[in-house]
């Protein structure tokens, strides 16, 4: 610690000298016109390297005895240098908020499509949409070709090269009729990929695109997609069929909505079914006589959405699964179908044209 | 197929249920309702009447007959008729004034050529009972004059369509689904074709099977002395008519009637026009047939043929041959009632392109005992419509046929359906559809090959606690060849028991492990690219050789080997894609005619790429057992490559103009930078090439690369393409196939430390030959800038007099950052000093003083 003192080195600590600064001080927090130029005040003279600020430092070069007043002076001008920025500070915030921000007001009505967003396709969100219904209660996603080996698509299946269900499928052939491939007409031959190449139980969901030798119209198109279900495991009844699509309704459509099995014939399933909806509109209302018609199910209470049974058990045999041990079941839907009467898409054209008007509005997801 | 209900009433006991309620059941049975109509609610006041007298009217451009007509009421009408086919005393239907028509169409008394026309007489087709229009509808003699044309005719009726799905051949007849309909309502019902027709020792025309395969009954039955001038009675003509078929003779009418009341199609020949005895086998080499439809078929080795000595008189269940046919004249009819070879027929019936309704019923399985009372039913009502006699003897040609029956849990049915009907209930539906249902064991005696049962006798006895896996032998009836397997079996009780049975269990599936990160991937990409304003389109995959040309793609590009369908849509559009564009472009393109010229689109799809040395056939491997991985290597070697694909196409500006001023136009950046968006989704890190590759402009065209794999292609567009589709000039594209890119995966990100110190910038303007790709000195300066670089950002290119001719300035900010300390200016500056050295050193830069 220094014991000697410089006398000249004290001088900022007269009381007039600090008087002074206070002044200057003041004056030019007074005279600061805008919040810009008192940060600048407040740099200058309240600052780090501001009169003042300097003059404090010196404090500790006075003897002991001069200490308290010096520090008493200083600490009383700093204090009013402070409380003059403050004022200051809270007329000119007063004022910017008044006139500046009033000046700087701008139509915040003005359009900003300077890159508009995309959107994905409602067909594929969809299918998106419904794996993920499966994917919830421990499915997983199976995928296969397009360009499917016959046997793959019908003989497998249990659709006999004679059979009638064979002629309704309205098959496109590469190459030739007998080249053994085909367009796949269905999603189902990926339930044979599915049961040749994994370890059962078989849980799977599979969702798309199928082709058919249809014409385009309102209600047709020859590449249209569909979404498969297939389980495979110990024990599987009807009644595992109907509490999986009725969750599944449920997850879609909404609590309540649940399926009605109808009686109908599948070569894959046995026994086989036709599924229906329950209206997620009406909820089955509009089909009582006197009730407002629905135009979602045409007031039949219930929508045809898809096909379902239990896995014919030659189809377990062409796969190597022992039928005596297993069971399983297997469902199917449209997609198109889906989406025009979830999404009150009423013309297949539409989802085929790749017209724009038609997809934005479904965003990233429909 | 159309059923009127009131034939079916006509061997059901039904209650008074309506067609709904009739269908309704019918559907929870597995027999779907298409469509209900009723008819003849909406005829009114047409009664019978004689044509008393004829006054033919001249001078107009047709004939014109003012006829008198006795209908019952204090004097005759007058009316105008336009129809010549009747004569003075005839029965016909009036439509008195007043009268309504099918249709609502409303007769009036009405002044017509010349005379007040008090009412019309009728057409069959103005009844609503078939097209017939050629001539008045002529009602046989003794028809009560007055009486109420409806009540008289069976006009009214409701007719029921159902579709009959493939499986359910017995259902494609009023006897099929007269049982149905007597089990759903629980009522009793008889059979139509419960007869017994007289026995006889001799034949009535010789015939033979050749080949049992083919056919294992043929039953003929013949008629002599038929009046053919005789007329189907109006009953049968308006149940055909109501059953969607055209009433036409007597004996075709027979047939057809019988078909659809029986199931059991029927074919009449006149028998002076067979000779020799006929015989049932498959065609000979070069063997043709001219059909009832005038078509002279070459006939296939494998078509099933009756034959006389002539040579092929009828393809088997599918269509008869027409010097057979009968005629106008034929008096002595042979009617034939057979069981074919359902595959055969279907083969044939495919192979010449011939459906009939013949056809539809034995592809899908007929009664194989039904030909012999069908044949008799078809003789009585032909010799009650047409005289002549039925003549003794029948030809009954037959292979045996063992009935199949199918061995089964008592409980299996349960067991598929997760409900406890029971042993009783079982066996009671079983029997419904007409199974007989026996315990095995118990019928031992039968053929005595049954296996001896696993059951205690004494279990089998006590039917108060039956054993679940007692185990029953269930023999299908003749009417369904379809029940061939348990499943069948089970079925048809739980459909009998009601689908609505079935309750609703969630089954505990295993924990599944997700998406892959294949398929979250291609999720994210579709994202991401909608993000950036891209709209998602569905092509079909299907193109034209013109799109290989109009791609401007070279002779020998592997996009130009294709795959071809056999039979596509369109001839225009035969292949199927090896690129996405021709799609995308032609979308774009639709996009932009209907008044969309700011378009971005992206598809992701898959394409087609066959290999050249593929075999040309896929096999078709059997299904008796799981194929070996070797068959199962032979069918993947047939099929194409059939990689992921991701394309976009942009056209218009890609940013806006609006009031903020200029916009700016899509641009080859845009579509190199789709890339950047995918890759980025996918983690990997995309180098990018000048390259010359079609359908891009040679001098904008981008390579993709992820390490040194190839990618894809960016760029803008060949001005010739863009001439080819009619696009708007400078359209730019991009396409990169998915599944290459997935293979590059790189898993989980690794995070980097953050670091905690300042960060020290550094500008360097460098000028190069104008020749060289920026990405290489970006390249140079990172690898030359070591560790302590943080990021490169090009911030300025120029050319222009103040670097010279062929020369371009590039100026960077280096940004550096140490981990573990606050950088000093020597470190920075020697850091970059390294990273200008290797950038001059690569190419050619040299630094750019002010």
């Amino acid at each position: 610690m220094s014991n000697t003192y410089d006398p000249v080195e004290v001088t900022p600590l007269h009381a007039d000298e600090v008087a002074r600064m206070e002044a200057e001080a003041v004056a030019a927090i007074d005279a600061a016109a805008d919040l810009d130029e008192l940060k600048q005040v407040r740099l200058a003279h309240a600052g780090d390297r501001s009169p003042i600020a300097l003059a404090n430092r010196e404090i500790g070069a006075l003897p002991p005895q001069a200490r308290a007043e010096a520090g008493k002076r200083i600490g009383g001008a700093r204090k009013a240098i402070g409380e003059a920025l403050a004022a200051r500070q809270a007329v000119l915030t007063a004022e910017r908020d008044e006139r500046v921000l009033v000046e700087e007001t701008v139509d915040v009505t003005l359009p900003w499509d300077r890159r508009p967003r995309g959107a994905r396709h409602p067909l594929t969100t969809l299918q998106e949409r419904i794996a993920d219904a499966f994917v919830a209660m421990g499915y997983e996603v199976a995928e296969g070709p397009e360009l499917e080996g016959e046997w793959f698509n019908f003989d497998a299946l249990n659709i006999a090269p004679d059979h009638p269900a064979r002629s309704e499928h309205d098959t496109f052939f590469v190459g030739s009729v007998d080249s053994g491939m085909v367009l796949r007409t269905q999603t189902s031959p990926v339930q044979i990929r599915a049961l040749l190449s994994r370890d059962l139980p078989v849980y799977v969901i599979s969702p798309g695109k199928v082709f058919r030798t249809d014409e385009l119209d309102a209600t047709h198109t020859p590449v249209f997609h569909q979404v498969e279900g297939l389980a495979v495991d110990e024990g599987l009844t009807m009644a595992h069929l109907k509490g999986t699509l009725d969750r599944f309704a449920e997850v879609m459509f909404g609590k309540g909505i649940s399926t009605r099995f109808r009686p109908n014939y599948f070569p894959f399933t046995e026994p086989s079914a036709e599924m229906d909806l329950r209206c997620f509109v009406c909820r089955g209302a509009s089909a009582v006589p006197g009730n407002p018609p629905c135009r979602t199910c045409k007031s039949e209470g219930w929508i045809e959405w898809g096909g379902c049974g239990m896995v014919n058990p030659r189809v377990l045999v062409a796969c190597g699964v022992d039928p005596e041990r297993y069971s399983g079941f297997a469902f199917g839907m449209g997609v198109e179908r889906t989406l025009m009467f979830r999404n009150n898409a009423e013309d297949m054209r539409d989802m085929v044209e790749g017209d724009v008007r038609f997809t934005l509005p479904f965003g990233m997801e429909a | 197929m159309k059923f009127p209900l009131s034939w079916l009433r006509e061997y059901v006991d039904l209650p008074a249920a309506t067609a709904h309620e009739v269908a309704e059941k019918l559907t929870a049975a597995g027999l779907k309702l298409e469509s209900i109509e009723s008819v003849g609610d909406d005829i009114k006041n047409v009664v019978v009447g004689e044509v008393l007298s004829i006054e033919e009217l001249a001078g107009f451009k047709k004939p014109i007959r003012y006829c008198s007509v006795e209908v019952g009421e204090a004097a005759p009408r007058w009316v105008i008729c336009g129809a010549t086919n009747f004569a003075v005393g005839d029965r016909v239907a009036v439509a008195l004034p007043g009268a309504v028509l099918p249709g609502g169409f409303e007769v009036g008394s009405r002044k017509t050529y010349g005379h007040v026309s008090d009412g019309m007489i009728c057409s069959a087709r103005e009844l609503g009972i078939g097209e017939d229009h050629s001539g008045i509808l002529i009602l046989p003699a003794d028809t009560h004059l007055g009486a109420d044309v409806v009540e008289l005719l069976g006009l009214r009726d409701d007719v029921i369509e159902l579709e009959i799905t493939p499986d359910r051949g017995y259902a494609l007849s009023i006897r099929g689904v007269a049982r149905e309909v007597a089990t759903a309502f629980g009522v009793p019902w008889r059979d139509p074709a419960d007869i017994e027709p007289p026995s006889f020792t001799e034949e009535s025309y010789p015939a033979s099977i050749a080949d049992p395969t083919a056919c294992d009954r043929f039953v003929l039955r013949s008629v002599s002395g038929f009046d053919p001038s005789a007329e189907t009675p109006m009953w049968m003509q308006v149940r055909l008519a109501r059953a969607g078929m055209r009433p036409v003779s007597p004996a075709v009418d027979v047939t057809n009637y019988l078909m659809i009341e029986l199931g059991q199609p029927l074919h009449a020949f006149d028998r002076s026009r067979l000779t020799g005895p006929i015989v049932v086998r498959r065609a000979e080499p070069g063997e043709t047939l001219e059909t009832l439809d005038h078509v002279v078929r070459k006939l296939h080795p494998e078509d099933i043929l009756i034959t006389d000595s002539s040579g092929a008189i009828s393809m088997a269940g599918t269509m008869g041959g027409l010097n057979t046919e009968i005629a106008d004249d034929s008096t002595d009819l042979v009617i034939e009632a057979a069981h074919f070879s359902a595959t055969g027929t279907a083969r044939m019936s495919r192979r010449h392109n011939l459906v009939s309704e013949a056809s539809r019923r034995f592809e899908r399985g007929v009664d194989r005992e039904l030909p012999l009372y069908a044949s008799w039913r078809a003789v009585q009502m032909l010799v009650a419509f047409g005289g002549g006699t039925a003549d003794a003897g029948v030809t009954h040609a037959f292979a045996d046929v063992e009935p199949p029956s199918i061995v089964i849990r008592a409980d299996h049915p349960d067991r598929v359906a997760g409900v406890a009907y029971g042993r009783d209930a079982v066996v009671h539906r079983l029997e419904q559809v007409g199974c007989t249902v026996v315990a095995q064991g118990a019928a031992g005696g039968q053929d005595g090959a049954e296996a001896p049962s696993a059951i205690p006798a004494d279990v089998l006895e006590a039917p108060a606690r039956p054993d679940p896996a007692e185990l029953l032998v269930v023999t299908p009836p003749s009417w369904r060849p379809d029940l061939t397997d348990p499943n069948d079996l089970a079925e048809e009780v739980i459909r009998l028991e009601g689908y609505e049975r079935l309750p609703s269990v969630l089954p505990a599936a295993p924990a599944g492990a997700g998406l892959t990160e294949v398929q979250r991937l291609r999720r994210r990409v579709g994202r991401a690219l909608a993000a950036a304003g891209y709209v998602e389109t569905l092509a079909y995959p299907f193109i034209s050789t013109r799109d290989l040309d109009d791609l401007q793609l070279p002779a020998g590009d592997a996009r130009r080997r294709t795959v071809r369908l056999a039979n596509p849509l369109s001839e225009d559009e035969p292949l199927m894609r090896t690129t996405l564009l021709p799609g995308l472009l032609k979308t774009l393109v639709r996009n932009v005619g209907r008044g969309f010229v700011d378009v971005a689109l992206f598809e992701s799809g898959l394409v087609y790429r066959p290999e050249p040395d593929a075999p040309a056939k896929a096999p078709v491997l059997g299904v008796d057992r799981r194929p070996s991985e070797q068959e199962l290597a032979t069918i993947a070697a047939a099929l194409p490559r059939q990689p992921l694909r991701v394309g976009v196409v942009l056209a218009g500006e890609y940013d806006r103009s609006g009031w903020w001023g200029e916009g700016r136009p899509a641009s080859w950046a845009d579509a190199i930078e789709a890339a950047r968006v995918i890759a980025r989704e996918a983690g990997v890190e995309i180098t990018i090439r000048a390259d010359r590759h079609e359908p891009w402009h040679p001098g904008r065209c981008a390579a993709l690369y992820a390490g040194e794999t190839l990618l894809g292609h960016a760029g803008e567009l060949h001005p010739r393409v863009v001439e080819a589709y009619g696009l708007p000039a400078r359209t730019c594209a991009m396409e990169l196939e998915l599944t290459v890119l997935e293979a590059a995966l790189p898993g989980p990100i690794q995070a980097e430390p953050v670091s905690a110190y300042p960060v020290a910038t550094q500008d360097v303007a460098l000028v190069v030959p104008a020749e060289v790709p920026v990405a290489e000195v970006e390249a140079a300066l990172r690898e030359g800038a070591g560790a302590l670089l943080e990021s490169v950002r090009l911030f300025d290119v120029y050319t222009g007099s103040q670097v010279g001719e062929g020369k371009k300035s590039l100026a960077y900010t280096l940004r550096f950052r140490a981990a573990d300390r606050t950088l000093i200016v020597e470190e920075t500056t020697a850091a970059r000093d390294a990273a200008v050295a290797l950038a001059a050193d690569r190419t050619g830069a040299r630094l750019r003083t002010a």
